[in-house]
C-alpha cells in the first residue's frame, strides 16, 4: 500500500510519460513483479494477525506436537515447544513489515530536511550536515545499534523503531543534497525566485516535487535497511524475544537447534519472507532507478534508444545521481572533501 | 597527497565521533546502568567486578566528565577497554586479541575475492547489455536480498548436515591446540571455507549490480565510443577505456558498503559458531557485557575506518585525477 504512492508519483518527475496511457504496461517488468511482490507482502502484513490458524504463542505441552514436519494440522510444522510456525509467520511478517515502513516513513522525511536544508542553506551549514552525514554513513551501523539497543530494558518494538530511524537518514540526505544542489540552479528554480515566491515555497512547490522519484528510491532502500537491520538484530537477542517478528522466529529457531534437528521448516519460511521482502523492495528500486535512466532498461528497449546513446539525455530528476555514478569522481571528490575540515577553512576564504 | 591528508582528518573525525558517542551512551542511559545490569546477574557477579563495571559506565562519578572523558581517550590509546563482565577478570583486550585475528583473516578474504569476482562479472554483464549474463540480474537480486546469516543456515543446511562435506560449525576439529602447525592450520582452512563461500555468495551480487549499472553508464561515454570508432581491440576498449573509469565509482562504493558486509559477516559467524568477534559479540550481548559490547563495537569501526583509508590509497593509485590538487576541489 505505502509503496504504490511512490511508484505512482513517479509521472510528476516523468511528465511525458504520465501523459500517456497505460502507465502499467509501460512499467518496466521488474517493477511490476515488485510491485505485485511488495502488495503481497503488505496484504499478508494486514490481514496475516487475523487468520492465524492457531496462537503462534501457545505451547502444546504433549510430547508428539513437538518438532512435527507440515502437515495438514500444521501447514509449516511446529517449533521445539509445539508452536505453529505459520501462525508466527502471520503475526512475524506484519511485525516487521511495520516496523520497516515506519522506519523508512521517519528516516525519509529526516533524509529530506536534512538534504534539502544542506544544499539550500550551503555554507557552513552545509559543511556541517555533509560532514554529520558522512561519518555516519561511515561508521557501521550494526554495531553502533547493537550498543545502543543491546542495554538491558532498551529492547522492543519502539526503542528499535527510533534508533533505526534516527541512524537511517544518511544515505537519503547524501543523495537528495546533491540532487538539490543540481537543481536549485536550474533556470525554472530562477524564474520562480525573480516571480518574488518564498524560499518556502520554492522548495516544497519547486524542488520537493522534482526529487520524488529519488525520494521514493530513497524510501525503499531505507525500508530494505530497517528490515534487514531488525531481523540481524533479533537474530542476535537484541529484540523483545516475546513478541513475533520473523527476526525473532530465527532466533528461537537458531537457539533451540532447529538446524541440527533438521527441522527446516522452523528457519526457511521467516528466513525465505525477510528474501522475498527484500527482493520486492530491490526490484521496485530497481524499476525506479529504469524509469529515471532509461541506459539501463532491458535490451529491447536499450536497443530501441542506442541510436541517441550520444545525444544528451533528457534532464529527468534522477539524473544528477547517475552523473554521480558515471562521472565520477569528481563531483563525488568534491561532495566528501567539502566535509573535510581543512576545506572548510579554503571555503571560509573563497567566500 | 592533499587528498589522503583530507581524507585522513575525515576518518579522524569519524573515529573520534565514535569514540564520543561510545562514551555518552552509556552516560544517558535511563536510571542507573550497573544496577540493572547487575540486576541479570544475580548473585554471580564479584564486587571487583562491580566498582570496574562502575568506573567503565562513569556510574558513582569518579571525577568530573570532563575528567572521565580524557582518562577514558587516554585508556582506549593504550587498548584499555576495561573489564569484562561475563568473563570476569578477563580484560576486554585479551578477549578482542584472540578472536580478531579470525574474524580478519576470514571476513577481509572473502570480502576482497567477493569484490574482485563482482566486480569483474559486472564488466561483463555491464558490457553485453542484455546478453546471457545480464538475464541472470533479477535471480541476483534476490540473492542481494537473502540476510548472510540465512545464506549460512541454507549452506550449512544442504552442505554439513545433509551431505556431510564441510564441518558443522567451530574454527578448527575439536582436540587441536592452535599453532603454526600443519595439522591446525588445514583444520582452520578447511572450516573456514563455507563461511568463506557464504560471503562471497551473499555479497557478490551487490558488487556486481553495481559495477554493471556504472559500466551501461561509462559505456554510453563519448570517449569509449571514440575509442570503438578508432578500431581498438574489444579487449583494449572494456578494461582500459570503459571499466578503469567505472572501476572509480565501484571503489567508492566498496568503502561504503565494506561497513555493511562486515556487519553482515558478523552476524553470520553465530551460525557457523565460527570462534570471531562476531561470535563474541553476540555472546557479550546475551550476558549483558557491556564493556565487552562497546569495545567491539570501537573495533569494528576502527576495522572499517582503516579498510576506508586503503581504499582511498588505491584511488589515488588508480586516479591520476585524485593525485592533483585540482580535482579535489
Amino acid at each position: 500500500m505505502t509503496v504504490a504512492p511512490a511508484i505512482s508519483a513517479d509521472p510528476t518527475a516523468v511528465p511525458r510519460e504520465a501523459a500517456e496511457p497505460g502507465r502499467w504496461r509501460r512499467m518496466p517488468t521488474k517493477a511490476k513483479v515488485g510491485v505485485a511482490l511488495s502488495a503481497v507482502f503488505v496484504l499478508t502484513a494486514i490481514i496475516g494477525p487475523f487468520i492465524t490458524p492457531y496462537d503462534p504463542s501457545y505451547q502444546n505441552p504433549s510430547p508428539g506436537a513437538s518438532m512435527n514436519p507440515p502437515s495438514a494440522a500444521h501447514l509449516l510444522g511446529t517449533t521445539q515447544s509445539g508452536q505453529d510456525v505459520l501462525s508466527q509467520l502471520l503475526v512475524g511478517i506484519r511485525l516487521t513489515l511495520e516496523l520497516g515502513i515506519i522506519v523508512g516513513l521517519v528516516a525519509t522525511v529526516l533524509a529530506v530536511i536534512v538534504g534539502v536544508t544542506a544544499a539550500f542553506l550551503g555554507g557552513w551549514w552545509d559543511e556541517l550536515l555533509s560532514l554529520i552525514t558522512n561519518v555516519f554513513l561511515v561508521i557501521p551501523a550494526l554495531p553502533l545499534l547493537i550498543i545502543l539497543l543491546g542495554y538491558p530494558g532498551l529492547r522492543g518494538q519502539t526503542p528499535t523503531i527510533l534508533v533505526l530511524s534516527v541512524l537511517g537518514w544518511p544515505w537519503g540526505a547524501r543523495v537528495i543534497r546533491a540532487q538539490t544542489l543540481a537543481i536549485r540552479n536550474r533556470d525554472f528554480v530562477a524564474a520562480s525566485r525573480e516571480t518574488g515566491e518564498g524560499t518556502w515555497r520554492i522548495i516544497a512547490f519547486e524542488i520537493v516535487p522534482n526529487e520524488v522519484s529519488l525520494i521514493a528510491a530513497s524510501f525503499v532502500n531505507t525500508v530494505l535497511y530497517a528490515i534487514g537491520a531488525s531481523v540481524a538484530l533479533a537474530f542476535i537477542g537484541v529484540a523483545d524475544l516475546n513478541s513475533w517478528s520473523l527476526g525473532t522466529i530465527l532466533y528461537w529457531a537458531q537457539s533451540q537447534q532447529a538446524l541440527q534437528l533438521g527441522a527446516w521448516w522452523w528457519f526457511v519460511p521467516p528466513g525465505l519472507a525477510v528474501a522475498l521482502m527484500g527482493t520486492a523492495l530491490v526490484l521496485l528500486n530497481t524499476g525506479i532507478d529504469e524509469l529515471g535512466n532509461p541506459r539501463l532498461r532491458d535490451a529491447s528497449s536499450a536497443s530501441r534508444i542506442a541510436g541517441h546513446w550520444l545525444k544528451p539525455a533528457d534532464p529527468t530528476p534522477v539524473l544528477a545521481e547517475i552523473s554521480q555514478h558515471r562521472g565520477g569522481l569528481a563531483g563525488f571528490l568534491h561532495s566528501f572533501s567539502r566535509s573535510s575540515l581543512l576545506d572548510k577553512g579554503e571555503a571560509g576564504v573563497n567566500r | 597527497m592533499a587528498f589522503i591528508i583530507r581524507r585522513l582528518v575525515f576518518y579522524l573525525v569519524a573515529a573520534w565521533v565514535a569514540l564520543t558517542i561510545n562514551f555518552f551512551i552509556p552516560r544517558l542511559m535511563p536510571g542507573n546502568p550497573v544496577e540493572s545490569i547487575m540486576a541479570k546477574f544475580p548473585g554471580t557477579l564479584q564486587p571487583a567486578a562491580y566498582h570496574a563495571l562502575e568506573a567503565m559506565l562513569g556510574v558513582g562519578h569518579p571525577g568530573s566528565l570532563w575528567h572521565q572523558y580524557t582518562t577514558y581517550l587516554v585508556d582506549i590509546l593504550h587498548f584499555n577497554f576495561g573489564t569484562s563482565v561475563s568473563e570476569y577478570p578477563a580484560q576486554v583486550s585479551t578477549l578482542l586479541g584472540e578472536t580478531l585475528p579470525w574474524t580478519i583473516i576470514l571476513v577481509g578474504s572473502a570480502t576482497v575475492i567477493a569484490f574482485l569476482i563482482g566486480t569483474a562479472l559486472g564488466i561483463a554483464a555491464g558490457w553485453r547489455h542484455g546478453g546471457r549474463l545480464d538475464r541472470v540480474m533479477p535471480g541476483l537480486m534476490f540473492l542481494q536480498a537473502i540476510p548472510y546469516f540465512f545464506f549460512a543456515l541454507i549452506l550449512l543446511e544442504l552442505f554439513a548436515v545433509r551431505l556431510h562435506v564441510f564441518p558443522i560449525a567451530q574454527g578448527y576439529s575439536q582436540g587441536l591446540v592452535p599453532g603454526w602447525h600443519w595439522d591446525f592450520i588445514s583444520s582452520a582452512l578447511y572450516h573456514s571455507l563455507l563461511p568463506a563461500i557464504t560471503i562471497v555468495l551473499a555479497s557478490i551480487a551487490g558488487w556486481m549490480l553495481q559495477m554493471r549499472n556504472v559500466m551501461i553508464t561509462t559505456i554510453g561515454e563519448d570517449y569509449v565510443v571514440a575509442a570503438q570508432a578508432k578500431g581498438l581491440p574489444n579487449r583494449r576498449v572494456v578494461l582500459t577505456y570503459a571499466a578503469r573509469n567505472a572501476i572509480l565509482p565501484q571503489l567508492q562504493g566498496f568503502g561504503l558498503a565494506v561497513g555493511f558486509v562486515v556487519s553482515g559477516a558478523l552476524v553470520m559467524e553465530i551460525v557457523f559458531s565460527y570462534p570471531g568477534i562476531g561470535l563474541l559479540l553476540v555472546s557479550a550481548v546475551t550476558s549483558n557485557d557491556y564493556p565487552l559490547m562497546q569495545a567491539i563495537f570501537l573495533v569494528i569501526t576502527f576495522a572499517v575506518l582503516l579498510a576506508n583509508l586503503i581504499v582511498d590509497l588505491i584511488i589515488v593509485f588508480v586516479d591520476p585525477r585524485a593525485r592533483t590538487r585540482e580535482a579535489t576541489r
